[in-house]
């Protein structure tokens, strides 16, 4: 065992884990230990853009920005903080800039913007050019951005170290988080991180589903090890699917395809987006976009040879803009569907995308223990986190944005606690709870494959818990999912190295993959209601009499079959009243 | 140097069921793990693959079904992230990138698959190479922007043009398949080699920045992009298509006309 002493530990490296230590770095002792090389992290794979009512094409205000992001999310925002988010967009932009971002720009020398889904003028009236972009690798930029300005400051890296538990130390004034535990891939050898301050800045859980946009890599490690320590999870119901994966693969096309003109339609040719949101079509919320899709290929318009996708036409848009604006998605579609946009329709349909819930944050990214009350030491940002300004379905942009405003944040916070505070003192034996799991995996429990348990897992959750859910799904899901939590007791993890024993890490990873679908499942059978990304066929519309809430999940006891308690939380309102949502 | 044909197909339990339209791909693998190799040696493992399978697909497939211990790097898996860098059949690809219908031998012939680790920097483990020296190289060309005197409140204007003058070295992904396909840098670890250098130039060539002088003088050092013998491996690598020995040249030019 090492031991390591700093005033903050960041875990993660994406654009979250990177902003928080730039702000962080330059305050206090910092070091960010993260499972990946920094710029493997998924912020990377993100492509449409980062909105901000810069105004720099047309008229635009924050104000309508953080409409736009209320009414997107189902009215399950809190509105304080979307209200935050929307107002330091713009100077978060401007920072990113100043960082050496290189953005799209206009025949102004300005910072280009462009139309995205849910984005509009004056509340509602038409689709915005509000999204900052660097052709359709914008989150490319922004984490190659990031760490490059980590590599200016000196950031301490520690990479390839997974963190696998958190340290908590009993006080006077309640739990207090003082550090946290990491695996090094490398050696194999457990090293505890003392510190006064931990943000996690994990990213999603994308993997628990088979058709996801996420990587292999997404598996809620950040969510799992707080959960596990009965610290709780929020609104997990709620996940995001993109409508326009590649059909099969689910790999990302952005949004920003359309927001530069492109057209879903179905095998008939209909541009059937006009059917559901008549005044922004295309450009409509995910939710509501994902949800036409599906019905469209459910009722029998689907296109192919067995009628299960629909089309993205981008043929009119021109070689041009496609190979300048929209590059790598041109190419995705010629290297894994051997179809070429400029020619040929795309085949798309919804991906798993986006987790919605995730750690509970007051708007300084520090953690909550219950409503109330913050576990002091204890951060979050980024995707892991749930603050929540994207409710009950997320904006397209508003990711890269949330990284950004609530990643500085966090980072600000957590250095400015650990200033002038002396460390707790750990809690005994802190390294016990990581000694024991691993000792069980890599001793010879049981035959069960890690491969098999996730497959089963991926296949369930596809067709039970997806775009449309219904009791009788959730259940089927719910049962499936227990299940293979008791076959996960008897895994067989072949690789007994010490050294970058991966085959170990994927069976971890596969506990946080369970642990999490139970709280997403169990939250969408509590839900009876639909809002946002959550549509219950039996339950088909919002219902705000009983469900304008947020779910807080709670894992009681230990074992990974623990019951999940389930509590809830006010949403916070300011000035914007819920009413139904049209496009 | 041993070669084995991999007896463990099955030791993990039944093996998924192969599905409509799959073939047999020998999937020839270069393996080393210093705990228990004295040398590295080949394992050839029998696949079932579709023509629209990606190499990686295979890899894994050999992961979770046959042989837990065999190691590689892979987050993304559509070609963003760069982190499965690997010789397939001798040239430097990103395994998420490269479709078996690609590599698919002619007629009935079966098809067989190398895979190698990345040339010219240590081998950790199996796929798994170090990549500090690699990383170390990057940051040694001052990859971030520099700038004197106070900020502007807004953003910086740059013209289209000017933006456009480096758009091709923004899109690294710092995967290492071009400087690990450079036989100067095979041979001479201590050149910076392709990948720093196109980091160099995507802020030379920035109209907002004004660190050029510094990078140039860390560029035009012994170990800088002088070694470069303009072998176009490094172009030819690329996953992202940037045309790296391009960038090299116009660095080389920046040199011979400043001042």
């Amino acid at each position: 065992m090492q031991f390591h002493k700093y005033d903050v530990v960041i875990v993660g490296a994406g654009g979250a884990g990177m902003r928080a230590a730039i702000e962080s770095g330059s305050r206090a002792r910092t070091a960010v230990l993260t499972k990946l090389y920094p710029t493997r992290s998924h912020t990377g794979a993100a492509q449409g853009g980062m909105c901000a009512a810069l105004a720099n094409v047309e008229e635009d205000n924050w104000e309508w920005h953080t409409f736009d992001t209320i009414k997107g999310g189902d009215y399950l925002v809190d509105q304080d903080a979307a209200e935050i988010m929307a107002k330091e967009a713009i100077d978060a932009v401007l920072d990113l800039e100043k960082m050496g971002l290189p953005f799209n720009r206009t025949p102004e020398g300005r910072i280009d913007q462009r139309r995205f889904g849910g984005h509009t003028r004056n509340h509602g009236e038409a689709a915005v050019r509000r999204a900052c972009y660097a052709a359709d690798r914008t989150g490319h930029m922004i984490l190659q951005t990031l760490y490059q300005n980590c590599v200016k400051q000196g950031i301490e890296f520690f990479n390839e170290f997974y963190v696998l538990d958190i340290c908590m130390t009993e006080t006077d004034n309640g739990p207090v988080c003082t550090g946290a535990v990491a695996y090094e891939l490398a050696t194999g050898e457990i090293h505890v991180f003392q510190a006064k301050a931990v943000v996690f800045a994990t990213g999603g859980f994308g993997k628990v589903f088979k058709t996801t946009s996420n990587a292999h890599t997404l598996t809620g490690d950040g969510m799992g090890i707080v959960f596990r320590k009965g610290l709780p999870l929020e609104d997990m119901e709620f996940y995001q699917f993109h409508p326009t994966g590649l059909a099969g693969l689910g790999i990302l096309l952005t949004e920003g395809a359309r927001g530069e003109g492109a057209i879903l339609r179905n095998a008939s040719g209909e541009r059937f987006m006009e059917r559901y949101a008549p005044t922004i079509k295309d450009l409509a919320p995910r939710d509501i976009v994902a949800r036409s899709m599906a019905l469209e290929v459910l009722e029998g318009r689907g296109a192919g040879p067995n009628k299960d996708y629909v089309l993205l036409d981008c043929t009119h848009l021109g070689a041009e803009v496609l190979e300048t604006k929209l590059p790598d998605i041109t190419e995705f579609a010629r290297t894994y569907l051997a179809v070429d946009p400029v020619t040929e329709p795309v085949p798309v349909y919804p991906t798993a995308h986006y987790a919605m819930g995730g750690i509970p944050t007051n708007v300084h990214g520090e953690a909550l223990r219950d409503n109330d009350n913050v576990v002091p030491g204890l951060y979050a940002a980024g995707e892991c986190a749930c603050v929540s300004v994207h409710g009950a379905n997320r904006l397209g942009t508003n990711s890269l944005l949330d990284i950004n405003v609530f990643g500085r944040r966090a980072g600000i916070a957590a250095a400015e606690y650990a200033q002038g505070r002396e460390h707790v003192e750990l809690p005994e034996n802190p390294t016990k709870v990581v000694n024991d799991q691993l000792e069980l995996l890599l001793s010879e429990h049981g035959k069960e494959r890690v491969a098999d348990i996730r497959t089963e897992l991926q296949a369930t959750m596809d067709a039970n818990a997806s775009v449309y859910r219904t009791e009788e799904t959730l259940k089927q899901a719910l049962h499936d999912v227990q299940a293979l939590k008791d076959r996960y007791a008897h895994i067989q993890v072949q690789d007994k190295g010490k050294r970058f024993n991966t085959d170990l890490l994927e069976a971890v990873e596969l506990g946080f993959l369970l642990e999490l679908a139970e709280v997403l499942v169990v939250g969408a059978i509590e839900r009876k209601e639909s809002r946002g990304g959550h549509a219950r066929e039996d339950y088909p519309n919002r219902d705000d009499t009983n469900y304008m809430r947020h779910s807080m999940f709670y894992k009681q006891g230990d074992e990974l079959k623990g019951e999940i308690r389930l509590d809830y939380k006010p949403v916070t309102f300011t000035r914007y009243k819920p009413m139904e949502r049209k496009y | 140097m041993t070669a084995t044909v991999s007896e463990k197909a099955g030791s993990r339990g039944d093996l998924p069921p192969v599905p409509d339209g799959a073939v047999t791909v020998a999937l020839k693998v270069l393996r080393f793990n210093p705990e228990v190799d004295s040398e590295p040696r080949w394992e050839t493992f029998n696949v079932p693959a579709l023509p629209t399978d990606r190499v990686l697909n295979l890899l894994h497939y050999v992961k979770w079904y046959i042989d837990g211990t065999l190691t590689f790097r892979r987050s993304c898996a559509h070609g963003i992230c760069g982190s499965d860098a690997m010789q397939v059949n001798g040239v430097n690809r990103l395994a998420c990138k490269v479709l078996v219908k690609d590599l698919m031998a002619k007629g009935d012939k079966p098809t067989s698959i190398t895979i190698a680790p990345i040339k010219g920097l240590p081998v950790n483990k199996d796929l798994l190479v170090d990549m500090e020296p690699f990383m170390e190289a990057f940051k040694a060309v001052k990859p971030f922007l520099i700038t004197y005197g106070n900020e502007p409140t807004r953003e910086r204007v740059q013209s289209a043009a000017d933006r456009e003058r480096f758009d091709d070295t923004t899109k690294c992904i710092l995967c290492a398949c071009c400087t690990t396909s450079c036989p100067v840098f095979w041979n001479e670890g201590s050149y910076f080699g392709p990948a720093a250098i196109v980091n160099a130039h995507r802020f030379i060539f920035d109209s907002r920045d004004e660190g050029a002088e510094e990078r140039l003088d860390i560029l035009n050092d012994a170990e800088g992009v002088w070694r470069c013998r303009t072998t176009f491996n490094c172009t030819d690598a690329c996953p992202r298509g940037i045309q790296v020995t391009k960038a090299i040249q116009e660095v080389k030019r920046a040199l011979l006309f400043r001042r």
